[in-house]
């Protein structure tokens, strides 16, 4: 068949639509959380080395650099969170008495543990 | 028929990371890398840490909370990697990079777990 | 209220031209036309060489689907008043080859919805004297999936098809979904086989776009991390307790 004309797919594809732009973000996150298992690997190098280098390790995390990159990690690693448990009820289909589960209960409870665990760490990290 | 992909594995293990690093790594990373160093926190001392380190659950939960995420990263990113810079020819490259980086994170997580004084 | 509002339309002749354009129409503003009452206008009145697909007119058949100011709608259902005082660019549908105009090749679309056997698959050769039973609840199951109309809206809004042609699409899985979840077809083995690879579910990165612009609430994207759920869930079944592998 002569004569269809086939539109090639810009690289930048991702910045036509609001949609596409937030989900490009919301899979940067993984950076983010990468970002973070990289810090902690060092935290416990740190840990590994004896008092005076994890002194060194928390003096490093206090510089303006290292904050600014924990903060925006931090606000990326909240995205995912968000995102994650927004979208966990389009994967988990419930169904109690032949009839399924709202997907707001369904994040809901998602919530509810994120906060149950984040507290419970929290408290472990901090009873001293 | 074509056998089944094993990708089946890999996104198991990235959504196992995703879950895992959605409800506990945004508490570590506000203690650790926000509220402590900024002294809105009294932070553990070090000797307290280390006294926590001993326990192998706080290991084994340690390494999980490292390894896990890697790997949700390792695959996201692969596919970011497809999609976004549109560079699936370089597949092979991209998998090693990716899945490497992942197990190497792994092995030295476990090598620093294990050698905790 | 203005009297005309001006339409934008792609038109393209694969035997005069290098590649598609956009041409100007000025149609009357009707507080009840949709884009399709303007193209209609414009093909009966303005210029009747324009060529587009159409009709029901009343979202059921799936023919309209155009980009409408870059979003994929159903003409039928898009009225001009969203958009006042435009003008409103009406777009072929994107990552589909062009035919003419606004008619995009759908072989493809119809080649992944073949793919996926979607029909009742029996194994064990038996089937009821009589028709099938179903419950209310066993219907249940599978009856969003169902409601597809095949409009291809899904298709032009997902970015892995956009640049992987391969990949089977979110109305093809929703599909097969459909059939693995009827208590009467016995095929999601055979199913699986063929979408278990990197074409079928796993090219899938859940950009979640398709759910968006479905006109018909099927929610291909829940179809689709649903299936990937259970393919995993079957992979690991299969890996530990193999005599009972499907």
């Amino acid at each position: 068949m002569s004569g269809r004309y086939h539109p090639r797919v810009s690289t930048w594809w991702w910045l036509h639509r609001w949609g596409h732009l937030r989900f490009i973000l919301r899979e940067l996150t993984s950076v983010a959380v990468a970002a973070w298992v990289v810090i902690t690997l060092w935290q416990l190098c740190a840990l590994d080395s004896g008092p005076a280098a994890y002194a060194e390790f928390q003096a490093r995390l206090r510089t303006p650099w290292l904050l600014a990159l924990n903060l925006v990690s931090f606000v990326f690693v909240l995205f995912h969170a968000v995102t994650w448990f927004n979208l966990a009820p389009a994967a988990m289909v419930v169904r109690v008495g032949g009839k399924r589960v709202p997907a707001a209960l369904i994040a809901a409870s998602n919530y509810a543990a994120w906060a149950a665990a984040s507290a419970f760490v929290a408290w472990f990290l901090l009873r001293g | 028929m074509a056998k089944r992909s094993n990708e089946s594995y890999l996104w198991a293990l990235f959504g196992a990371g995703g879950v895992v690093a959605a409800m506990l790594i945004p508490v570590h990373l506000f203690l650790f890398g926000i509220a402590i160093p900024l002294g809105w926190l009294e932070g553990p001392s070090y000797e307290r840490l280390l006294d926590l380190a001993q326990h192998w659950l706080v290991r084994l939960y340690l390494f999980v909370l490292c390894a896990l995420p890697l790997f949700h990263w390792a695959h996201r990113f692969r596919y970011t990697l497809y999609d976004g810079l549109q560079i699936k020819h370089l597949n092979e490259l991209v998998f090693g990079f990716c899945y490497g980086g992942a197990i190497l994170g792994t092995g030295v997580a476990a090598y620093l777990l294990w050698n905790v004084p | 209220m203005a009297e005309t509002i001006t339409l934008e339309v792609t038109r393209y002749d694969p035997e005069r031209d290098a590649r598609p354009a956009l041409q100007n129409y000025d149609v009357p503003f009707r507080k009840d036309w949709v884009v399709l009452d303007a193209l209609n206008y414009v093909k009966d009145r303005l210029d009747g060489s324009l060529s587009y697909r159409w009709s029901c007119r009343m979202g059921i058949c799936g023919s309209c689907g155009m980009m409408v100011n870059g979003e994929p709608k159903l003409t039928c259902a898009t009225f001009l008043s969203v958009y006042a005082p435009g003008p409103i660019r009406v777009e072929p549908l994107q990552y589909f080859p062009l035919i003419r105009d606004l008619v995009i090749d759908m072989t493809d679309f119809l080649a992944k919805l073949r793919k996926v056997v979607p029909w009742i698959v029996r194994e064990d050769g038996r089937e009821p004297e009589g028709e099938y039973l179903q419950t209310p609840e066993q219907l249940d199951l599978y009856k969003q999936f169902s409601m597809c109309i095949n409009c291809m809206l899904c298709y032009a809004a997902c970015p892995v098809y956009g640049l992987d042609p391969l990949f089977t699409g979110p109305a093809a899985i929703a599909l097969a979904q459909r059939y693995n979840l009827d208590n009467r077809d016995q095929g999601a083995s055979e199913r699986m086989d063929i979408l278990a690879q990197h074409d079928g579910i796993w090219g899938c990165t859940f950009v979640g776009e398709c759910t968006k612009v479905c006109p018909k609430h099927v929610d291909p994207a829940g179809a689709i991390q649903q299936y990937k759920v259970n393919t995993a869930v079957q992979a690991f079944k299969n890996l530990l307790l193999p005599w009972g592998a499907k």
